[in-house]
């Protein structure tokens, strides 16, 4: 790492404006689409720094949405800089050039950044240790750095740090500082406390619909209820005629009303009266989608996996099975609604809101202002949930718009309606699969081929690879299991429903269907499918420790009552490897009840177990609600779910029990925010089998 | 318009409101008690849960005229200073993620508390499943509220 603490100073100063001084320490973190340092100079985009007090700040520029990234990454700057965690903090970064891609998706921030974070804590060590020693005049090799003080045991002497970093600040920057054996770890691996958890229960933290700036108006926009429909004219007597609505005016997105509060803004906006051009998705509805996928089901698709001879291994085998999988579109439903706040003037531009793509916002607000990079100030505040949605850019151009229109500052707030309806969806998908097997029952060939629209095909023909969305097979293709001939295909159907990232994409549907056809490849050669799954993993060691951990823990095997299933699942992505068992009871009347999910998971080296944790459980609570009882549906090119009754999210009685088991691995961190959703629609399809005999193959499960 | 007087986290205040505004945006907009958080509009989430008399409601299809003459409680009157013991319990569960439901799930659970001090799983279930929490905090609310109620008086 090449670190120049004069340069990194002032380009910390350029971009955050720091006053206080201290030990500051600039490094750069490199990232997919961000050009590589050029050699000899330091190009540094982050920083993390030491203040007189001894307090030590790291900026992170990823969002923090709940996942506990603010705490985890100054967890491994601290561990190294041997810091008193009590005197760790965290800013978020303001958006510039310098970070490149922005975007926290993907389960990345811990794998992209834990390396560099670590090597950032140990420059900072190494430096304070080294002014601690010329400061006494005393042999380095003598002192030692511990809970955020250097230490000289010989003569009993300490120096906090806040002491030394003036000292430090002037001394070079050592090349490649020893980092820590993990057995030394203090903070690393262990349960440290959320450095946001006190502002979340005390309703101070300040969320992005919270934000308060002088002047500020509320606006609420009226948007054409089928997709890709414009206003063709509207009449605004009644919206205006509302007290407190300031304005009424029409922007991209469709029809907004401006006014001193939410209340008139929202009654403002339902008084509109909008004559709609509807476009062509006017007769659009989820049958139609339906019958395409269908249709194109027998066409043949680009083909994404091709292993020994593919398809035709199919003829070769003494007895094929075949099934159709089908899965929703689904919608992302944060607790906060879409919102955002923006402040354009003549000659700059402030931007507030939650975002997962704060890089993504400076962006939107250059191309709608015509400013320069360095005039668009985006603050990235809390989010009340991501989950993809806000990597979305709608709710900032809306915001934008309005503020550029009227010179006012203006939060926009989207009601829950406008958030279910006018989402960017978890794509709908129709999935077609074969499998052979042998005289002897061996699993011999498989297929599948999935229908359906491509999420990066928003982007152009040239986002696809070879003609595929990599995305839309993540979960279907490259499975761990050997199995000798496999043919994966892919067939695009674009309905124009738009579509958006939904926590761990492909995966989320696609390890539904994998693992639930695998178990009807047990059933049919009457193998048990835990133990079908650990012969077909012999040569996968992680994603077999994780299957057989989670069934021991599970009691695998062990009998259960009438009425009751066990059933098992495994997926692999971003990084984490997560097995898990579930037990369901399905009541006479085919309800269906998820008593208790086991999990296990080995995310490589822990940063910080109770975050783990924490991702799964939620990861398994969200995958239970998408598969038990969530579907978006369409009607004349409209979604015709609009509130929290008509796509429901499992509550606190239909929450099972879960305990999650860390079985970690010794390799590089693995992401944890996503990979905790897909294991769990297959675990609890597979125990309703085991429980009744039916097989589900069509999400949500509702009843059977 | 109309002057209303609302009691809110102990003290009154006079304000000059449209009494058919639900109380949510009074709080949130007039008296930048930003806590209670607007998740639906229509009380199918509880993000929006506040204390009426000890009460829980949703503060989002109250109309304000609604709460006059009434205590109102919201998340930044619970306690001062984080002490009321589901703020503790809820830190020592670290049950927060994104943490926008949980300003009305630590409501919704004060007010079960105060009328069942211990409550069972069914208890708690029965008053906390309208609350909605979109990150999966579910079996930590149930810990932090048994925790809550072991250790002593609210």
């Amino acid at each position: 790492m090449k670190t120049d603490v004069d340069l990194s100073r002032r380009a910390f100063l350029r971009n955050a404006a720091l006053t206080g001084g201290g030990l500051v320490i600039g490094f750069h973190i490199p990232w997919p689409g961000l050009a590589a340092e050029p050699a000899g100079s330091l190009q540094p985009n982050a920083w993390l720094r030491v203040d007189h007090q001894g307090l030590v700040t790291v900026w992170i520029s990823r969002a923090e949405l709940g996942q506990g990234v603010r705490t985890a990454l100054p967890m491994l700057v601290a561990e190294e800089l041997e810091a008193d965690w009590t005197k760790v903090r965290f800013e978020p970064a303001i958006p510039a050039p310098i970070y490149g891609d922005m975007a926290t998706g993907g389960s990345r921030s811990i794998r992209m950044m834990w390396e560099p974070l670590r090597k950032a804590g140990a420059t900072a060590r190494e430096m304070l240790l080294t002014a601690a020693a010329k400061t006494w005049g005393v042999d380095r090799g003598a002192c030692r750095a511990e809970t955020g003080a250097v230490l000289h045991p010989p003569t009993g002497r300490r120096l906090p740090y806040g002491d030394l970093v003036d000292r430090a600040a002037a001394l070079p920057v050592p090349e490649n500082p020893p980092l820590k054996d993990p057995k030394d770890f203090k903070i690393l691996g262990k349960r440290i406390p959320r450095l946001d958890g006190p502002e979340k229960v005390d309703g101070s933290a300040l969320f992005g619909i919270d934000v308060r700036v002088p002047g500020l108006l509320v606006a609420c926009v009226a948007r054409c209820p089928v997709f890709g429909g414009k206003v063709a004219s509207f009449d605004d007597a009644a919206a205006r005629a509302v007290k407190g609505v300031r304005r009424v005016l029409q922007i991209s997105g469709g029809v907004a009303v401006v006014a001193d509060g939410f209340p008139a803004a929202r009654a403002g906006a339902d008084a509109l009266r909008i004559i709609w051009d509807e476009g062509p998705l006017a007769g659009l509805d989820s049958a139609a989608i339906r019958a395409k996928f269908v249709e194109l089901a027998e066409t043949r698709g680009a083909v994404g996996e091709y292993k020994g001879t593919g398809a035709e291994a199919l003829a070769a085998s003494t007895r094929t099975i075949e099934a159709v999988y089908e899965v929703p579109y689904l919608a992302h439903a944060t607790l906060e609604p879409m919102n955002c706040t923006a402040d354009v003037r003549k000659d700059r531009c402030e931007i507030w809101v939650p975002s997962q793509a704060a890089d993504a916002v400076q962006e939107t607000g250059v191309a709608l202002t015509g400013l320069p990079p360095e005039k668009v100030i985006v603050h990235n505040v809390y989010s009340g949930g991501g989950f993809g949605r806000r990597h979305e850019q709608d709710f900032v151009t809306d915001a934008v718009e309005i503020s550029k229109q009227i010179g006012a500052p203006v939060k926009v707030i989207w009601s829950r309606q406008e958030d279910l309806q006018h989402d960017w969806y978890r794509p709908a998908t129709y999935n077609v699969l074969r499998a052979g097997l042998d005289a002897s029952g061996r699993l011999v060939a498989w297929t599948h081929k999935v229908v359906g629209p491509s999420i990066v095909g928003r982007w152009g023909e040239e986002a696809l690879r070879q003609g595929i969305d990599g995305t839309s097979l993540e979960g279907a293709w490259h499975l761990p299991y050997a199995i000798p001939n496999v043919q994966v295909e892919w067939v695009r159907h674009e309905p124009g429903i738009p579509l958006g990232w939904w926590r761990s994409v492909g995966a989320s549907q696609n390890a539904f269907i994998s693992e639930s056809f695998l178990d009807e490849v047990a059933a049919a050669s009457g193998r048990d499918p835990f133990e079908l799954r650990r012969e077909l993993l012999k040569d996968s060691r992680r994603h077999r420790a994780v299957t057989e951990l989670a069934a021991s823990r599970a009691g695998w095997g062990t009998p259960l009552p009438a009425g009751r299933g066990r059933g098992i699942a495994m997926h692999e992505c971003f990084g984490s490897f997560v097995a898990m068992v579930a037990e369901v009871t399905v009541s006479a009347s085919g309800a269906v009840k998820v008593d208790r999910v086991v999990c296990a998971v080995d995310s490589g080296m822990i940063v910080n177990p109770d975050l783990i944790e924490a991702q799964m459980e939620g990861g398994i609570i969200f995958g239970l609600s998408a598969a038990l009882m969530e579907e978006i549906t369409i009607a004349k090119g409209r979604v015709r779910e609009g509130d929290y009754a008509e796509f429901p999210m499992l509550t606190l009685r239909e929450a099972p029990v879960i305990e999650v088991h860390l079985g970690p691995s010794g390799e590089a961190p693995g992401g944890i925010g996503e990979p905790g959703v897909p294991p769990v629609a297959p675990a609890v399809a597979n125990a309703v089998f085991a429980a009744t005999g039916k097989r589900i193959r069509k999400l949500p499960i509702r009843t059977v | 318009m109309a002057m209303i007087t609302l009691n809110i986290n102990g003290r009154d205040h006079a304000l000059d409101v449209d009494p058919d505004v639900p109380l949510l945006w009074v709080l949130r907009e007039q008296l930048q008690l930003t806590g209670t958080k607007f998740g639906c509009g229509t009380g199918l989430c509880g993000a929006c849960t506040v204390h009426l008399d000890g009460e829980a409601v949703r503060s989002c299809s109250i109309p304000v005229s609604q709460a006059a003459g009434t205590r109102v409680v919201t998340i930044e009157g619970l306690s001062p200073d984080r002490s009321h013991p589901l703020q503790q319990a809820w830190l020592a569960e670290q049950v927060s993620q994104c943490g926008y439901c949980q300003p009305g799930q630590i409501m919704a659970a004060a007010a079960l508390l105060s009328r069942i001090p211990t409550p069972t799983d069914a208890q708690i279930d029965e008053a906390m499943s309208d609350n909605l929490c979109r990150c999966g905090t579910h079996a930590r609310i149930r810990r932090a509220i048994h925790r809550a109620a072991r250790g002593g008086p609210r």
